[in-house]
């Protein structure tokens, strides 16, 4: 078969002309592309034949779009079919996967560049804040104030946590965002911070579990349960 | 505006959103419907067709793997369920020997007309190929699917894609020389 072909085009030509139909249609990879290319340019007799093919894939789109569009009819059958399917339970996790997929796939990356430079901006404040006030505390000396409580009062679940002494502000930032708390108050005398652990009412089992999985974090020097 | 991708519905698909399902009908529809009309001849048959496959795209949606682009993978469906269907009425196989059997070469009022045009011509022609032959020139021209899916799609090694495409230009050809109409190849 290959002799045939062969003999009718000639060895070499034969693997390139092979491939005219792809390179007009668009679908090579890079290197085929680049081969075929270069046979154009350098073998007139190839490049009236790319042009032959160009002609059939003209014709080709040409007829196939004439052939017109099934009618609704179509898609009234299927759904009459997928109504009378089973109905699915939805698997969360995969649900969730899907819509966070989605909703990055929908963002533009002009919005993406965005929303990365805010949450960024976010992180670099939030850091601000806690090293002005361990700033602040330093300056004070021994002498430490018990700051008013601030902010975040009200429901949820609360600690009071000493950060390690040696940590940086961008650390504590980490753990924090991390672990989804928030500072709600401090430093009260002896640097303690007081801190949102969960924005409802834990059980007591949860509460000692987040404390002693906190504990284990290099961030915090000292954490205890606040009632 | 970004669309959401083929993918990303079928997931949606896999948990039931018959929403998501509406839309990946709505993309792609069309062209299987194309793809299927071309080797049924049958506007009929390849609307139940259709529905068919899709309501398949529906079933199997949890198990598609990635592993080819979601317009080729409703295509080998579609072809699945067009030889199916072919074979469950005993008419045309896609082979050479059956089709070509089947191949009208009388000379037409429409084909005598066609000959004074050569793009009418060759669409004439394209339609009086063999199904196997249709069927890879079609994949290859119209939808666009390069060797590797091509091979996919039909089930056949990817040299045979070649070989194939190639035998199905020569006839083309063939039926063009018969209408008087010599492009010099092969």
């Amino acid at each position: 078969m290959n002799a045939v072909r062969n003999a009718a085009n000639g060895g070499e030509r034969s693997d390139i002309e092979d491939l005219l139909p792809w390179h007009a249609a668009g679908t090579l990879d890079a290197r085929d592309m680049q081969r075929v290319e270069a046979a154009l340019a350098r073998d007139p007799e190839l490049a009236r034949r790319y042009e032959l093919v160009r002609e059939e894939l003209a014709e080709t789109a040409h007829l196939n779009e004439t052939l017109g569009a099934p009618s609704p009819r179509a898609m009234a059958a299927l759904f009459a079919k997928i109504d009378a399917e089973p109905a699915r339970r939805p698997s969360g996790s995969t649900d969730l996967g899907v819509r966070i997929r989605e909703f990055f796939a929908a963002l533009s990356p002009r919005t993406l560049a965005w929303s990365a430079s805010a949450a960024a901006l976010a992180i670099v404040l939030q850091g601000a804040l806690i090293a002005g006030l361990v700033i602040k505390e330093k300056r004070a000396g021994g002498y430490e104030t018990a700051s008013a409580p601030t902010t975040l009062a009200g429901v949820g679940t609360y600690v009071f946590i000493r950060f390690a002494p040696e940590v940086s502000a961008a650390e504590i930032t980490r753990f924090l965002a991390t672990n989804k708390f928030s500072i709600a108050g401090g430093p009260s005398a002896g640097g303690l911070y007081r801190v949102r652990i969960a924005t409802a009412k834990l059980a007591k089992p949860d509460l000692d579990r987040i404390v002693k999985a906190s504990q284990q974090d290099k961030v915090v020097g000292f954490i205890a349960a606040t009632e | 505006m970004q669309t959401t991708s083929d993918e990303v519905l079928l997931e949606r698909i896999a948990n039931g959103d018959r929403l998501a399902m509406q839309v990946l009908f709505t993309r792609h529809h069309v062209r299987a419907y194309r793809f299927v009309l071309r080797l049924v001849r049958n506007e009929a048959t390849a609307e139940d067709l259709i529905s068919e496959v899709f309501i398949d795209v529906w079933r199997q949606a949890g198990k598609f793997e990635g592993r080819s682009a979601v317009s080729t993978w409703i295509l080998s469906i579609a072809r699945f369920k067009t030889l199916s269907a072919l074979r469950r009425r005993g008419e045309e196989e896609l082979d050479d020997e059956t089709a070509g059997a089947i191949e009208d070469h009388a000379d037409d009022p429409e084909i005598t007309l066609a000959k004074k045009d050569k793009s009418a011509a060759m669409r004439q022609c394209l339609t009086k190929l063999s199904a196997e032959h249709r069927e890879i020139i079609d994949l290859v021209y119209y939808h666009e699917k390069s060797v590797e899916e091509v091979a996919g799609i039909v089930g056949i090694p990817e040299a045979t894609v070649k070989t194939r495409m190639f035998y199905a230009r020569k006839k083309l050809s063939e039926l063009l020389k018969e209408q008087g109409i010599d492009r010099g190849w092969p």
